[in-house]
């Protein structure tokens, strides 16, 4: 097994080197010549001391540590952790995409921007808007975007008293935070028995002070809001926007369109939803769709096509301005544009299709032994309550350490926070049945655990090489620089 | 699960306590419970006025974030500095050391709005 545990830090011994630097092939400096004394370091950075080998020991050894879609099943709710296919890989690397400079002129890089531009185009009909930007590098930014806009609107209408966005309780945690960065202040509407946006309650919140209403569909409990035509209509006579997060999009591919609903403002997840990989993989891209008459505060530059050209416009004079340096994050673009051309319109939908059969098929294995609080049809994930297992004593955290054991990634927990002791699943439509059957019987086996000795999963992770962490102690009292003087201590002994 | 008798409860899990024109307030048992290890509490200042139902604060637990309701309106007149440093004493002392703000009411008849602890514990145990 693989027991590295020390850090980089440990194996240090002073002198020891792990390269050797040629000769200096350029005049030498003199330091005091151009840095005052008082800028200049005296002592040598404290870096690790190694050679090459410890190294690639070290960090061999940790890369093994790691759990991805690659190497596992990573059920993590509303994360999408789906398999991105390596076609992807061989796209972003090309060298005419991945030997680009960003200050290259346009005319250099038009192969670049038909593919962004392309990308805008099957974007907007995917999500039925009329207009995109890809500039955002991630989904809190592309919400950030999109209130930025919608404030814009707002502003240029002499509206200045909606002051107000509404969010869910079971909105993701981002939506507030962005509404709050975005200089309004966030409203809670509550989630009624079905599961869904309480309309009576969402009656209530709405008024003139209303922005907006932030909404996921699916939300995250994994159900379909099916009144949002009616929700649309609320905000809208109230003279509010709708903002899709488009965070679980995966459920609706080709099906249902955002646009189609009422939304004013999307975005999408292109590392979720269309295959960039994430979750330490890669960065983010989260680009915004807009309807119509927000068309005129997207980001700037916008990418326009003028006789068989692509150029940028920066005529732009009611824009909000540039949210990030150049053109997006390029290269998770290239992937997600990869990944929409090879799949085409039908094998989207079907991508929607078996996610949301997927999930459909393990709520239902697993419902005889947890409860489900929402016991209907879900979409492309499902919440299950941990409540029952809690009168035995194993609460949610602990079925979620003991997955580990069989080499899961647990599923989402403690989230949405509307459930008491959740778990979130999302398995994706990229798992065989077999790999949900196996996950099922795990589950399956903690439940019976939890009845039979609670302490196996009170106790877990047991095969892990490093067990079950003080996590209370490191977020109150937490230990953020490596002690430096311990260290001299430790390699002289 | 404690409930201490003498003390009033919101539907929000805030206990308050009467102390002469002032009440002081803080989170039940149940509530510290549930939430789990308390790393984090964020308290108004003194002098800031809070309004019933809404939120004047919030708590990090471990694995959520929640924020704090007023159990009624009102000014602030001192704030339990300690849990800065000292956030464990929500789940140690939820009634007596982890007290959060003290608050001089708008109109005093609003503690008689708030449930008993008899009632409390009976919304408790139905959920």
């Amino acid at each position: 097994m693989n027991k590295e545990q020390k850090l980089i830090f440990e194996y240090s011994k002073a002198g020891r080197t792990g390269y050797s630097l040629p000769e200096l092939e350029v005049p030498d400096v003199d330091m005091d010549a151009i840095l005052p004394a008082e800028m200049q370091r005296t002592d040598s950075p404290e870096l690790p001391e190694v050679s090459e080998l410890q190294i690639m020991r070290h960090y061999t050894a940790l890369s093994t540590r790691n759990h991805g879609v690659d190497s596992g099943f990573y059920p993590l709710g509303s994360c999408t952790m789906k398999y991105n296919p390596k076609m992807n890989e061989d796209s972003a690397r090309l060298k005419g995409f991945a030997h680009l400079h960003p200050y290259q002129p346009d005319y250099q890089v038009q192969g670049a921007m038909q593919l962004m531009y392309e990308l805008q185009e099957e974007l907007k009909e995917i999500a039925g808007m009329d207009e995109v930007t890809l500039q955002p590098a991630a989904g809190a930014q592309g919400e950030w975007t999109g209130l930025m806009m919608i404030r814009a609107f707002h502003e240029a209408n002499g509206d200045l008293i909606r002051t107000k966005v509404i969010v869910p309780d079971s909105a993701h945690g981002t939506n507030p935070a962005s509404a709050t960065v975005a200089g309004f202040d966030s409203v809670t509407v509550k989630t009624d028995e079905r599961g869904l946006v309480d309309l009576d309650h969402l009656k209530e919140v709405v008024g003139e002070d209303t922005a907006a209403l932030m909404l996921t569909n699916p939300n995250t409990l994994g159900l379909f809001e099916e009144d949002i035509q009616e929700m649309a209509a609320i905000i809208h006579q109230a003279g509010g926007k709708l903002y899709y997060d488009g965070a679980n999009s995966n459920a609706i591919l080709g099906i249902a369109r955002p646009g189609d609903m009422g939304f004013d403002v999307v975005h999408l997840n292109l590392h979720k939803t269309f295959t960039g990989p994430h979750g330490g993989g890669g960065p983010g891209s989260g680009p915004v769709g807009v309807k119509k008459d927000l068309i005129a505060y997207l980001p700037k530059p916008l990418l326009v096509k003028e006789n068989e050209a692509y150029k940028w416009d920066y005529d732009r004079p009611e824009s909000i301005g540039r949210v990030k340096p150049f053109y997006g994050n390029f290269g998770i673009n290239v992937r997600a544009h990869t990944y929409i051309r090879t799949m085409g319109a039908e094998g989207l939908r079907k991508v929607s299709e078996y996610a949301v059969l997927n999930a459909n098929y393990l709520m239902r294995l697993l419902e005889p032994y947890y409860d489900l609080p929402y016991n209907k049809h879900c979409k492309h994930e499902f919440v299950l309550s941990g409540k029952r297992q809690k009168q035995l004593g194993v609460r949610t955290l602990d079925i979620a350490k003991r997955l580990l054991d069989f080499g899961y990634h647990p599923p989402t927990i403690y989230f949405p926070t509307n459930v008491e002791e959740c778990m979130m699943f999302e398995p994706t439509e990229t798992e065989a049945k077999e790999t949900l059957d196996e996950f099922a019987d795990a589950m399956i086996r903690i439940a019976k655990e939890a009845e039979e000795s609670p302490e196996t999963v009170q106790e877990a992770p047991h095969t892990t090489v490093i067990k079950r962490l003080d996590e209370t102690l490191a977020a109150r009292k937490p230990v953020l620089r490596h002690e430096f003087s311990k260290k001299e201590e430790v390699y002289q002994s | 699960m404690s409930v201490p008798k003498e003390l009033k409860y919101s539907e929000e899990h805030e206990w308050v306590k009467t102390e002469g024109e002032k009440v002081r307030v803080g989170i039940t048992d149940f509530a510290q419970s549930e939430l789990g290890d308390i790393v984090f509490v964020e308290l108004p200042e003194v002098g800031d006025e809070i309004k019933a139902d809404e939120p004047f604060g919030s708590v990090e637990s471990v694995k959520t974030v929640s924020e704090l309701y007023a159990p009624l309106s009102g000014t602030v007149v001192e704030v339990n500095e300690d849990l800065d440093d000292s956030p464990e004493f929500v789940n140690d002392s939820p009634y007596d050391k982890a007290w959060m703000i003290v608050v001089e009411p708008s109109d005093s008849s609003q503690i008689d709005d708030l449930m008993s602890a008899e009632d409390y514990e009976k919304m408790v145990s139905a959920d």
